[in-house]
């Protein structure tokens, strides 16, 4: 039997653990993140290039990622956004989980030197490169309802790319998770009230996305629903599969938080 | 059809058609008929509900956050809240709220999860997702069912700069959320067992849960 005083030393104690873990997630880490990739930083190495593909606006693609591999997802025009899901090839029940990524890293926000993480606390793929750092994990992709609602006809939109490709590797409604989406500057007012920042927009944005374990992932090139802009205006965008350089000892993705760290241990396992 | 018309008078207590305390640490399913009215009381205040709902006659079509989310505009859960599926129906929506705050962005806890947060020996704890898994196997449904859901009464605060943190609940001893199904739902609870965090003020405890049906309305 636990007494009242006992269980009342356990919650000050696990009160405590708590705090020290959200200061050290929240007051030191973000100054430990790297600087924003340059817009003509972070050249691929033409040997290393698997593949390249152009996606066009509207339209989604299917990327098979072996672990070390990694996925340049590039916005050339400045005015596409990119929807992504994705699961571990091994197992499709595990998949991307964008509530456990905030959870874990104390941050809505996400850029270069964060994660994604799976929902068996593993992580699915590490942003090694970004110059952007506005990326959406709350709103979601744009849906037939949100077409219409925006454009007054239900235009081509991610929920529908997403159920397409999930078909298509035999899965299915089911195993669609909510996703996140790139090169969306999604902000919160202070009654968290959602707002676009279109400034946060430049022609050329990438993101670097290095696999952590082998995967499957979709891309929906879809205008994000917050985007005032129409969508004749979307444009295509261009993806580059290729073989990241191996990470150092202490790669800034690998080493952020003790979250991070034990979630890299989980996944190395996997592997060993 | 969905309707946002439905009636928001909060219903008197002694006309439930269904009452249940569901203890610390437990899951809870029910259908809730179009038209019902389910009430959530946080009994002893600062208690984290986690909440999924399924269509009962589809379940793949289930809450989706984000897009219950975009269609609101805003961040949180309150009081007119819709709560809409992934093919954009209304399945509920939220007609009475004495507590003000709820989230739907932090996710469930897991014991997976809870391994990388608090540490290994977190992994042995039980955890939201056990609950939900348990409760769904007895539905024909699995863990790829177990969506982004609903925390009613914890507060999750999110900053303009992004930080996102759970913090202290502000629900009170009977502070209750009324939620009122547009469609057939099967309506999946797990009572949080979370213990590493403030959700449930480091103390799980059980809550009670009403359903009022107005078409037995005896009155």
């Amino acid at each position: 039997m636990t007494t009242a005083q006992t269980k009342q030393e356990i919650s000050e104690a696990s009160r405590r653990r708590y705090e020290e873990l959200r200061a050290a997630g929240q007051d030191v880490t973000p100054k430990g993140l790297p600087e924003a990739t340059s817009l003509d930083g972070a050249p691929i190495a033409p040997d290393t290039i698997i593949g390249r593909e152009r996606v066009p606006a509207g339209w989604y693609a299917t990327v098979r990622l072996r672990r070390g591999e990694a996925l340049r997802i590039v916005d050339d025009s400045g005015r596409s956004s990119v929807s992504l899901i994705g699961w571990r090839e091994e197992d499709t029940s595990e998949r991307i989980n964008c509530a456990d990524t905030v959870k874990v890293q104390w941050s809505a926000a996400i850029s270069k030197g964060r994660v994604i993480l799976s929902d068996m606390g593993r992580v699915l793929l590490s942003l090694v490169e970004d110059t952007s750092g506005a990326h959406d994990l709350l709103v979601g992709g744009s849906t037939p309802d949100s077409t219409l609602a925006a454009y007054g006809a239900i235009s081509r939109n991610t929920h529908e790319n997403f159920v397409s490709a999930a078909a298509k590797i035999g899965l299915g409604l089911r195993d669609i998770p909510p996703c996140v989406t790139f090169f969306a500057p999604v902000a919160l007012d202070t009654k968290g009230r959602f707002l676009w920042n279109s400034g946060r927009k430049r022609p050329g944005d990438f993101v670097d996305l290095r696999a952590e374990m082998n995967l499957v992932l979709v891309l929906s090139n879809c205008a994000h629903p917050l985007d005032p802009a129409r969508p004749a205006a979307s444009k295509s965008i261009t993806l580059i599969r290729h073989r990241a350089p191996p990470p150092a000892q202490d790669d800034p993705c690998r080493t952020t938080s003790p979250e991070i760290v034990r979630a890299f241990e989980f996944t190395d396992r996997l592997y060993a | 059809m969905t309707s946002l018309a439905a009636p928001l008078s909060i219903p008197d207590i002694s006309g439930a058609v269904y009452t249940h305390d569901i203890p610390a640490e437990r899951p809870w399913s029910r259908v809730l008929r179009q038209g019902q009215t389910l009430r959530i009381i946080d009994s002893e205040g600062q208690q984290a509900v986690d909440a999924l709902l399924y269509c009962a006659d589809d379940p793949a079509e289930r809450y989706s956050a984000q897009d219950t989310l975009r269609v609101q505009g805003s961040a949180y859960v309150d009081l007119g809240t819709r709560l809409v599926s992934n093919r954009g129906r209304v399945m509920a929506h939220i007609t009475a709220d004495t507590c003000g705050r709820h989230d739907t962005s932090a996710g469930c806890c897991s014991c997976e999860s809870n391994a990388v947060r608090f540490g290994e020996a977190a992994k042995y704890q039980h955890a939201c997702r056990e609950n939900f898994i348990l409760e769904l196997s007895k539905h024909g449904l699995t863990k790829r069912d177990v969506v982004a859901n609903l925390n009613f009464f914890m507060n999750v605060p999110i900053e303009a700069s992004g930080a996102f943190t759970v913090v202290d609940g502000i629900s009170a001893p009977g502070n209750y959320v009324d939620v009122t199904a547009d469609i057939d739902v099967l309506f999946v609870i797990s009572n949080c067992p979370q213990i590493n965090n403030p959700c449930n003020g480091f103390n799980p405890t059980p809550i009670r849960v009403l359903i009022w049906d107005p078409s037995k309305d005896v009155t």
